[in-house]
């Protein structure tokens, strides 16, 4: 039975995936990704089938777990933000060397403009050079009806399959037809074995296969029902726009497009309806959501000297998302009649929350650090990101998930004191326990803070894998339990706190400090459902 | 019909709640729409907003063009102004003018409120006050979502069945409650619309 829902891009990507009769979800949360994960851990079907969807550690041990799923026949699928493919690419890319058995698809979510991320990197350069096909939805609807196709595809081509979201469609909502659920998959397991043993021998008999399988999957592109060769009168021009790009091409010509189109939503690219358009048109214009990977491929793909137009040459910059706005400017079209921006509006930039725990550990640490000539703060990935803008000016970097500990053992090698790390609890289970145990091992004259809020706090209040355990990982890690402190992070614990960072400072090694409070938002959510719970 | 939003706001105020009645409304409407949000660093205390596009024929792109906003929606009188550019010659703001200021530059009111009032077509009075007055202080986006209806081109008692499935689960007090200020920003609206003639 058909039915209609009004879904966020992840939402209808998730529900897509449950429908087609996935097993499992493996996923550490990011923006823009972690609505998919949350929709199937609430969906009524998946929670009545026993789908498993618990939050994995990181993106890398989520990669893993899937293939791990997929080997035994059954649908799995990882969802990551884009920077979190960094995290599991050594899983990712040697996932096209396995194979999948039962469909496994991967699906990354890049954010241009940077909403909430640190870069622009497109996860579409991953998939190309792992030789993994991927498919990019332009619509909410799409990204429902691509989900049977991709576990399909994966199965019959023995290959996982990328799905590559991007932040506008995966937090924006529109009308999705939805149908009805099929089985999951029985287990089962490889017919080939030799080639989920990566051992140089069977891998170059593999890598061959895979090679001459990436024909097949251009072929399989070039029909592909995702994949649009919209022709039209006027040939001085062809357009090729890829997933969202699509849409904003679209809204400038609600009549139509004058000039010949080609919708790319499945890669590798389909060569011959580009050979097409070439052969066809005059020149070819890429209106491209993310880095210019389509407009790099097509300078090395076609036969004839034909221009090429897009980011690459300036008509549409490099930087941020598109918008309907800038497809009108690069295609010469007059823009919207309006007046001019605002003269009085600030920046508004976001905030730590008032009440939040880590204002006060900031505030401690600040007032400790104030007694050093130059200490240094080594930040990482959370809300306590924040911790860099006014007033608290209080860390120095903010790199990758678990750089802060790493970071700051490199700077106390180069001689630095203080070295301070901040790291949040969750990302400190991601990615902080294995450079700390680098520091244990050479005895570094570091200072870890964990600012444990018992959440995810950013992504918007996950489960934290190391909720309860955090001490008693890092004791046995082999830090020494005398300098493993706890304390809990309030304003009126200010003096003990200091005095804490003061005496962890003069140890010449590594302590860590769990400086502990839940997460504002999270302790209000408790509290309002422990009160309904009471009034029942 | 179609009818473009831009929805604004500062995170935490409740703008997306909007989005959703009007959705929920849309939806049973059977009329097609794309609603895109922001969700992440910018909902901790930053300026956020969310395009909501809604029309009886199928909409391209989730993101409405400069000029082509029929209306601003806003629960913050700067937030508001950040979206101008969005705006049709023609448009209308509809905002609260009670100010959210959790920046040390936040510009001269007066100055704000000139500019809002240049702008003509401005529906613009402190809704807290009225959502007080009728229901509860929390209330003022579903005042903000009355006095944003008369322009959009969805039927009133359509808006107020998306409010009733959208609070529906929190019991019919809190249904009523956002119905108040749902009208006495309806009112509101409609009294100037008719002062002016």
């Amino acid at each position: 039975m058909i039915t209609k829902r009004l879904l966020l891009g992840d939402e209808a990507l998730a529900l897509g995936a449950v429908n087609a009769g996935l097993s499992g979800v493996y996923a550490y949360p990011g923006t823009p990704s972690t609505e998919i994960t949350e929709f199937i851990q609430e969906d009524a079907l998946a929670r009545q089938r026993g789908v498993h969807s618990h939050w994995s550690t990181n993106e890398k041990t989520a990669m893993e777990e899937a293939l791990g799923m997929s080997f035994c026949g059954k649908r799995a699928m990882v969802c990551m933000k884009h920077v979190g493919m960094n995290v599991a690419a050594d899983g990712f890319v040697n996932s096209a060397m396995t194979g999948a058995n039962g469909g496994l698809v991967v699906v990354a979510a890049d954010d241009p403009s940077m909403h909430s991320s640190q870069n622009e990197q497109d996860s579409r350069f991953y998939s190309n050079f792992a030789f993994i096909p991927t498919l990019e939805p332009s619509t909410q609807q799409e990204a429902y009806d691509m989900m049977p196709y991709a576990f399909r595809f994966s199965e019959e081509h023995g290959i996982p399959v990328l799905m590559r979201m991007v932040t506008r469609l995966a937090h924006s909502r529109a009308v999705v037809e939805t149908s009805d659920a099929i089985e999951e998959n029985k287990l089962s397991y490889p017919k080939n074995t030799r080639q989920w043993v990566l051992m140089p021998g069977n891998s170059k008999v593999r890598y061959k296969q895979l090679l001459k399988d990436w024909d097949d999957c251009v072929k399989a592109s070039e029909v592909s029902p995702f994949n649009k060769y919209i022709d039209a009168a006027d040939h001085s021009r062809g357009i090729i726009a890829n997933g969202i790009a699509y849409n904003y091409l679209m809204e400038c010509f609600p009549d139509g497009c004058p000039w010949p189109v080609l919708k790319i939503s499945q890669y590798p690219l389909p060569q011959a309806l580009i050979d097409r358009m070439a052969k066809e048109c005059g020149e070819i214009f890429v209106i491209e959501e993310g880095q210019p990977f389509i407009e790099e491929r097509l300078r090395g793909m076609l036969g004839t000297p034909l221009p090429i137009y897009g980011k690459l040459t300036g008509h549409l910059p490099r930087t941020g998302e598109l918008n309907p706005d800038f497809v009108r400017e690069a295609l010469g079209l007059p823009q919207l009649e309006r007046k001019g921006a605002s003269q009085v509006v600030m920046p508004r930039p976001p905030a730590l929350c008032q009440g939040c725990s880590h204002r006060d550990v900031y505030t401690a640490l600040n007032a400790t650090l104030a007694e050093f000539e130059s200490p240094k703060v080594f930040g990482d990935i959370g809300c306590y990101t924040l911790g860099w803008l006014t007033p608290f000016n209080a860390i120095d970097s903010v790199v990758d998930m678990g750089a802060s500990i790493s970071m700051a053992k490199g700077a106390a090698d180069a001689g630095q004191f203080p070295s301070v790390a901040i790291i949040g609890d969750s990302t400190f289970t991601h990615s902080g326990m294995t450079p700390l145990l680098d520091a244990i091992n050479e005895n570094s004259n570091i200072m870890v803070i964990i600012s444990d809020n018992l959440t995810t706090g950013m992504t918007g209040g996950q489960d934290s894998q190391g909720t309860g355990k955090l001490e008693q990982i890092c004791i046995g890690l082999g830090a020494d339990p005398a300098h493993v402190r706890t304390i809990d992070a309030l304003p009126k614990t200010h003096e003990q706190m200091m005095q804490i960072f003061r005496d962890e400072l003069a140890y010449n090694g590594v302590s860590v400090v769990v400086a502990r409070r839940e997460c504002i938002q999270t302790a209000r959510r408790h509290a309002a459902a422990a009160a309904k719970a009471a009034k029942k | 019909m179609k009818t473009d939003i831009v929805l604004a706001g500062v995170g935490g105020q409740g703008i997306l709640s909007i989005a959703t009645i009007l959705g929920a409304a849309a939806l049973k409407e059977d009329l097609y729409i794309k609603q895109a949000e922001v969700h992440g660093m910018s909902q901790r205390g930053g300026d956020v907003q969310s395009n909501l596009r809604i029309s009886s024929s199928p909409i391209a792109s989730d993101l409405i063009p400069r000029g082509g906003a029929d209306l601003i929606v806003s629960l913050e009188p700067m937030e508001a102004l950040r979206y101008v550019e969005f705006l049709k010659p023609q448009g209308w703001i509809v905002t609260s003018t009670v100010p959210f200021i959790n920046i040390d530059n936040y510009p001269e009111q007066d100055r704000v409120a000139a500019e809002l009032a240049a702008w003509h077509n401005t529906v613009a009075f402190d809704m807290d006050e009225v959502a007080k007055q009728v229901a509860t202080a929390r209330s003022s986006n579903m005042v903000l979502l009355g006095a944003a209806a008369p322009f959009i081109e969805i039927e009133v008692e359509k808006i107020e069945d998306g409010i009733r499935t959208v609070f529906g689960a929190k019991g019919e007090k809190i249904v009523e409650s956002n119905i108040a200020a749902f009208r006495a920003g309806l009112d509101f609206t409609r009294k100037l619309i008719a002062d002016r003639g």
